[in-house]
C-alpha cells in the first residue's frame, strides 16, 4: 500500500460516496430498497477492507500520529483539516468500520419502510464516527462528534419503537447540552493557545487555575456520552426505542466516543485537573457499576437490561482510564473494544428474537434452547463474554482494569469487583429465563433458529471475542507505546506542577 | 457653482443607480397598460444584480468618504451591501409565485423593495448620525407600506399599522438619542464623535451622553427586534403576507445589525464600557426569549419570528464583543443566516393544501413522504439553525462565540450556548413532525420552479458551507479589519 495515499480520508468519506450512489437509485419501491441495501453493504464492506491496511501498516513502536493528513482549511483562523491515528484511536476506527456492515446486514429484513433513507443515515453515521476517531483538530473533531447526532436522531425517531419520539429528543438534547459546554471550553482553549491542533494542544500547558473549568466542560460532554451515572438516563430510553442496528451502533461506537474523548482531550491536556478530579470519576464510576447492575437485575425488558449493563461496563472503563497506570489505561481501552463487540452482539441477539416475536419482554420467552440450539450457543458465548469469563474478551479488559484499580486503592478495586459479581448475576439470570426451562408458550413453538444471514452476522463477532480473549497481545501491543507515552507525559506534567505521584 | 462644493459621487454609484432604477420601474409600472408586476419584478432583480456589480467595482480596500463626510464606502459596507442586495433579490423571487396565486400582484411591491434597499445601503454606508437617520427612515417607510401591501385583507393592514406605529416610536427614540448625543458631543459626524470620545479618556462620560447612547441603542434594538423591543415582530411576521415576512426576516435585519455594529464599534468604540453591558443584556434576553417563546408556537411564521429574535441575539453576541473578531463573526453569522432563512421561507411558501396557503406547523406532518426533497431541505435548515455541525449555522455560532470568549464574555457565551440547546428543541420539533408523524392531509405536490431553485441553492450552501468556509471567513475578516481600522 502506497503510504502517500490519504487512507484515513478515504475510509472516512467512502461511505458518503455510497450515499451519493443511493441517491441516484431509481425505480419502484422494492427495487430502490433492494439496491440501497446492496449499495450500503458493499460500501461499508469496502470501507472495512480499506481500514485493514491501517492495522497492517501501523507502526506499534512509536507514539507519534501515523497516516497523518494535514490540509489548510480555514487558513485565516489557523484551522486545518488534520487527521491521524495513534495506538489509542486505531482500534476504534476498525470497530466502527466493522460494526457498520454488520448493522446493515442485521437490518436487511427488519427494516421495511424507507430503506433508502435508513441506509443513507447509516452511511453518514459511519463517516461521522470514523472521522471523529481520526480527527486531530479540535474543530474537525467537534464537527464529527456533534454531526453524529443528526443521523442518530433520525434513526431512533423514524425506525424506533413506540416511545421513539421521546427517546430521540432526550438523546439529542442531553448530548447537545453536554457538547455545547465543551464547545465553549474549546473556544476558550483556542483563544488561549491560538490553535485548534490537537498535538500542539497536548504539548501546551494550560494554566492551573483554568484547567479545572476546562476539564469540567469537557467532562459535561464526555460523561453524558459515556454515559456516567447520574447522566446516564438517556441511554436506556434511547437503546430501548432504537431499532436493533441503532442500538448496536449506540452501544458499540457512540459510547466509546466519550471514553476516547477523555483519553484524547481531558487527560493529556489537563493533567493537573485530571489528577484533581480522579476521585470524583472513581466515585461516580463505582456508583454506576454497583447501582446500574442492581437496576439491571430488576429489568423486565431485555433491551433495557443490556442497556443498563452497558452503563455498568462503561463504569469499568472510566475507572481504568483514570487510574493512569499502564494496566488500567490499556484495560480500559481493551474493555471499550470488547464492550463494543459484546454488547453490540447482545443487542443483535435481542434483535434476532425481537424480529421473530416482536416483544422484548423477558417473561414472553423461555425454553428457547429446545427450538433454537444455535441461537442458545451464540447467546451463551456473548453472555459469558459480558460476564468476563476467562478466554473471552471481557475477562482481559476487566482483569486489567481491576489490576490498575488495585494499584490506586484497594477499596476501589473491591467495589469494582462487586460489579463483576453482580454482572454475572443478572446476565446468568436473564440467560436462564430466556433460554432454559420448558418451552410452554404457544407462540414460541414455531420459532425458527438462526438463518444463514444471521450466522454470517455473528460469526465474525464470535471469532473476535475469542481472539481478544485468548491472544490479547495482538491488540494490546499496538496500543502499548501510545499508552505509555500518555502516562509518561501525564506524570511529567504532574511533577512539573509540584504534585508528586506518590501522594495521589 | 463652486466646483469644490460638488461632492465626488462615484463611490455612491450603486445607490444612485438603484434609486434611478426604482424611478424608472415606477414609470414603467404606471404607463404599461396591462399588469406589469412580473416584468417589474424581474427588472428589479436585474437592477439588484447590476447594483451588486457596481458595489464590487466602486470602493476599494480603503475608506472613501464623500458627500462632506456623510457617506463612506468601505470593505465592511461592501460586504453588508452584497448581503442586502442578495436578500432583497431573493425576497422578490420568493414573492412572485405567491403574489400571482393570491391575486395580489402590484407593481409597487418590487419598486418599494428597491427603495427599501436603497435605504438599507444608505444605512450601512452612513458616516453621520443624520445620514444614518435618513437611510433608516427611507427603509422603514418603504417597509411600512410593504407590510400592508394586501390592503384588502385585515391581517395585512393590521400588521402594517402595528409596524408603523411602533416603528415610528422607535425612530423617535433614535432621533431623541441622536439629539442628546449631538448636544453633549457637539457633532453628528462619526469621525468627529470618535475624536471627542478619545479625548474624554480620563474624564467621566457625561450622563446625558450615556442617556443618548441608550436611546440610540433602543432605537436600533427595535429595528433588529431584540428583546425588550421585539413585541412587534411576532404579530407583524404572522400578519404580513408570507413573502413580506421573508423579506422582513432577511435584508432589513442584515442591514440593521450591520448598522448596529458600525455605530457601536465605530464612533462609540471608545465608550465600550458604557454600552457593552447593555448589548450583553439585550443579547442574552433575545437568545433566551427566542428560545423559550418559540417552544409553544403552532404557526410557523410566528415560530420564525421568535427564531429570528433568537438569531439576532446571537448576532448581537458578536456586536457585544466589540472587537475585530466580533465584527467578522457577525458578518459570517449574517451570511449564513441569510441563506438559512431564504431557504426556510422558500419551504414555507411552498406549503399549500389544495391551492390554499397554510401556516400551521402541523401541516408539515408526513412531509418526508410526500415531498422527500423539500423535507430534506427543511431538515438541513432546521439543524443548521439549531447550530449542529457540519451545517453552516454552526460556523456562524462558532465565530460569534469565539469573539465573545476573546472579549472575556464567558457568561454571555455559556448562556448563549445553553439557549441554543433550548432552541434546538423546537427546530427538532419541526423535523419530528416532518419525519416521524403521519400526514393528516398532505401538502400539494406541485412546488413552483423558482421556489424549488431557491430552496435547493440555499440547501446546497447550508449543507456544503463546511467544504469551503475560508473565502467567506477571509472576506469577513478583511471587512472587519476595515471597520475597526477606519
Amino acid at each position: 500500500m502506497a503510504s502517500d495515499w490519504p487512507l484515513l480520508s478515504l475510509v472516512t468519506f467512502l461511505p458518503l460516496a455510497g450515499v451519493i450512489f443511493i441517491l441516484f437509485v431509481r425505480g419502484d419501491e422494492a427495487t430502490v430498497a433492494r439496491n440501497s441495501r446492496y449499495i450500503a453493504l458493499w460500501t461499508s464492506m469496502a470501507a472495512f477492507l480499506l481500514s485493514l491496511p491501517l492495522w497492517i501498516g501501523f507502526d506499534p513502536t512509536t507514539a507519534e500520529f501515523q497516516f497523518v493528513e494535514k490540509v489548510a482549511w480555514i487558513p485565516g483562523a489557523n484551522i486545518n483539516y488534520h487527521m491521524g491515528l495513534d495506538g489509542i484511536s486505531l482500534f476504534f476506527v476498525l470497530l466502527s468500520t466493522l460494526l457498520t456492515p454488520i448493522c446493515i446486514l442485521s437490518s436487511w429484513d427488519a427494516v421495511k419502510t424507507r430503506v433508502r433513507e435508513y441506509m443513507i443515515a447509516f452511511l453518514v453515521l459511519e463517516t461521522m464516527m470514523v472521522g471523529m476517531f481520526c480527527a486531530l483538530d479540535m474543530l474537525v473533531f467537534y464537527i464529527f462528534f456533534e454531526g453524529v447526532l443528526i443521523p442518530m436522531f433520525i434513526i431512533i425517531g423514524v425506525w424506533g419503537g413506540a416511545r421513539r419520539v421521546y427517546a430521540a429528543f432526550k438523546f439529542f438534547l442531553y448530548t447537545l447540552l453536554g457538547s455545547v459546554l465543551m464547545l465553549v471550553a474549546m473556544l476558550s482553549m483556542y483563544f488561549t493557545a491560538d490553535t485548534t491542533d490537537v498535538p500542539t494542544l497536548m504539548a501546551f500547558k494550560f494554566a492551573a487555575d483554568i484547567q479545572p473549568w476546562l476539564w469540567l466542560a469537557f467532562f459535561a460532554s464526555f460523561a453524558v456520552k459515556v454515559p456516567m451515572w447520574p447522566v446516564h438516563t438517556w441511554l436506556p430510553d434511547a437503546h430501548v426505542e432504537a431499532p436493533t442496528a441503532g442500538s448496536v451502533i449506540l452501544a458499540g461506537v457512540l459510547l466509546k466516543m466519550g471514553g476516547y474523548g477523555f483519553l484524547r482531550f481531558s487527560i493529556p491536556m489537563f493533567p493537573e485537573a485530571t489528577d484533581m478530579f480522579a476521585p470524583l470519576v472513581f466515585t461516580l464510576s463505582v456508583v454506576a457499576v454497583i447501582y446500574t447492575s442492581l437496576v439491571a437485575l430488576a429489568q423486565e425488558d431485555l433491551k433495557k437490561l443490556i442497556a443498563y449493563s452497558s452503563v455498568a461496563h462503561m463504569g469499568f472503563v472510566t475507572i481504568g482510564m483514570f487510574t493512569m497506570n499502564e494496566q488500567g489505561v490499556q484495560g480500559s481501552i481493551f474493555q471499550m473494544l470488547s464492550h463494543g463487540i459484546v454488547s453490540g452482539a447482545l443487542f443483535l441477539c435481542v434483535g434476532v428474537i425481537y424480529d421473530r416475536m416482536h416483544t422484548r419482554e423477558i417473561a414472553a420467552y423461555g425454553g428457547l434452547v429446545n427450538r433454537m440450539p444455535r441461537y442458545a450457543l451464540v447467546f451463551m458465548i456473548f453472555t459469558m463474554a459480558s460476564v468476563g469469563l476467562p478466554a473471552t474478551s471481557g475477562f482481559v479488559g476487566e482483569f486489567l482494569v481491576l489490576m490498575g484499580a488495585f494499584e490506586v486503592s484497594t477499596w476501589l478495586a473491591a467495589f469494582a469487583a462487586t460489579g463483576v459479581i453482580l454482572g454475572a448475576a443478572y446476565m446468568l439470570y436473564v440467560y436462564r429465563r430466556i433460554i432454559f426451562g420448558v418451552l410452554d408458550k404457544e407462540n414460541l413453538k414455531s420459532i425458527t433458529d438462526l438463518s444463514p444471514r444471521e450466522i454470517a452476522i455473528f460469526a465474525p463477532l464470535v471469532i473476535l471475542v475469542f481472539w481478544m480473549g485468548i491472544y490479547p497481545a495482538s491488540f494490546l501491543d499496538m496500543m502499548a507505546v501510545s499508552v505509555d507515552n500518555l502516562i509518561a507525559n501525564y506524570n511529567v506534567a504532574l511533577l512539573e506542577s509540584g504534585v508528586t505521584v506518590a501522594n495521589r | 457653482m463652486d466646483p469644490t462644493l460638488v461632492p465626488a459621487m462615484a463611490s455612491a454609484t450603486p445607490e444612485i443607480f438603484l434609486a434611478a432604477a426604482g424611478m424608472a420601474l415606477l414609470m414603467l409600472g404606471v404607463f404599461r397598460k396591462e399588469d406589469a408586476t412580473g416584468l417589474v419584478s424581474w427588472l428589479a432583480i436585474a437592477s439588484f444584480i447590476v447594483a451588486g456589480v457596481l458595489v464590487l467595482t466602486h470602493g476599494g480596500p480603503t475608506d472613501t468618504p464623500t458627500f462632506f463626510g456623510m457617506f463612506v464606502t468601505s470593505q465592511f459596507a461592501q460586504f453588508a451591501k452584497i448581503l442586502i442586495l442578495m436578500g432583497s433579490a431573493l425576497s422578490i423571487i420568493l414573492s412572485n409565485d405567491y403574489m400571482r396565486r393570491e391575486q395580489a400582484q402590484r407593481f409597487e411591491y418590487p419598486v418599494l423593495i428597491v427603495y427599501a434597499t436603497v435605504g438599507m445601503m444608505m444605512m450601512v454606508s452612513a458616516d453621520d448620525l443624520i445620514a444614518l437617520y435618513i437611510g433608516l427612515e427611507l427603509q422603514s417607510l418603504a417597509l411600512y407600506v410593504v407590510a400592508s401591501i394586501r390592503r384588502d385583507t385585515l391581517r395585512s393592514t393590521e400588521a402594517g399599522l402595528k409596524y408603523f406605529v411602533l416603528g415610528a416610536l422607535s425612530s423617535g427614540m433614535l432621533l431623541y438619542g441622536c439629539s442628546l448625543i449631538y448636544g453633549f458631543a457637539g457633532t453628528t459626524d462619526f469621525a468627529g464623535l470618535a475624536g471627542v470620545f478619545t479625548t474624554l479618556e480620563n474624564e467621566t462620560v457625561p450622563v446625558g451622553l450615556v442617556f443618548g447612547l441608550v436611546f440610540l441603542i433602543s432605537g436600533l434594538a427595535f429595528k433588529v427586534s431584540a428583546v425588550p423591543f421585539h413585541m412587534w415582530t411576532p404579530d407583524v411576521y404572522e400578519g404580513a403576507p408570507t413573502p413580506v415576512t421573508a423579506l422582513f426576516a432577511i435584508a432589513p435585519k442584515v442591514a440593521a445589525i450591520c448598522l448596529f455594529l458600525r455605530v457601536m464599534v465605530g464612533p462609540f468604540g471608545e465608550l465600550i464600557d458604557q454600552w457593552q453591558q447593555v448589548i450583553v443584556v439585550i443579547s442574552i434576553l433575545s437568545m433566551g426569549l427566542g428560545a423559550f417563546a418559540a417552544l409553544v408556537q403552532t404557526n410557523i411564521k410566528r415560530l420564525m419570528a421568535y427564531s429570528s429574535i433568537g438569531h439576532m441575539g446571537y448576532a448581537l453576541v458578536g456586536v457585544a464583543a466589540g472587537n475585530e473578531a466580533g465584527a467578522s463573526g457577525v458578518l459570517i453569522y449574517l451570511t449564513v443566516y441569510l441563506f438559512m432563512n431564504v431557504g426556510t421561507f422558500a419551504c414555507i411558501l411552498a406549503m399549500r393544501q389544495q391551492g390554499r396557503a397554510v401556516e400551521g406547523i402541523n401541516d408539515l406532518a408526513g412531509l418526508s413522504k410526500s415531498h422527500p426533497m423539500m423535507a430534506v431541505a427543511l431538515l438541513v435548515f432546521m439543524f443548521s439553525m439549531a447550530g449542529i455541525p457540519p451545517l453552516a449555522g454552526f460556523f456562524g455560532k462558532w465565530f460569534v462565540f469565539l469573539a465573545a470568549i476573546d472579549a472575556g464574555l464567558y457568561t454571555l457565551a455559556i448562556l448563549g450556548v445553553m439557549a441554543s440547546v433550548v432552541s434546538a428543541f423546537y427546530y427538532l420539533r419541526i423535523v419530528k413532525i416532518m419525519y416521524f408523524d403521519e400526514a393528516v392531509e398532505p401538502l400539494d405536490s406541485a412546488v413552483p420552479g423558482d421556489l424549488r431553485v431557491v430552496m435547493y441553492v440555499a440547501t446546497a450552501v447550508t449543507l456544503l458551507f463546511f467544504l469551503m468556509p475560508s473565502p467567506v471567513v477571509e472576506v469577513a475578516d478583511a471587512a472587519a479589519a476595515a471597520l475597526m481600522g477606519g
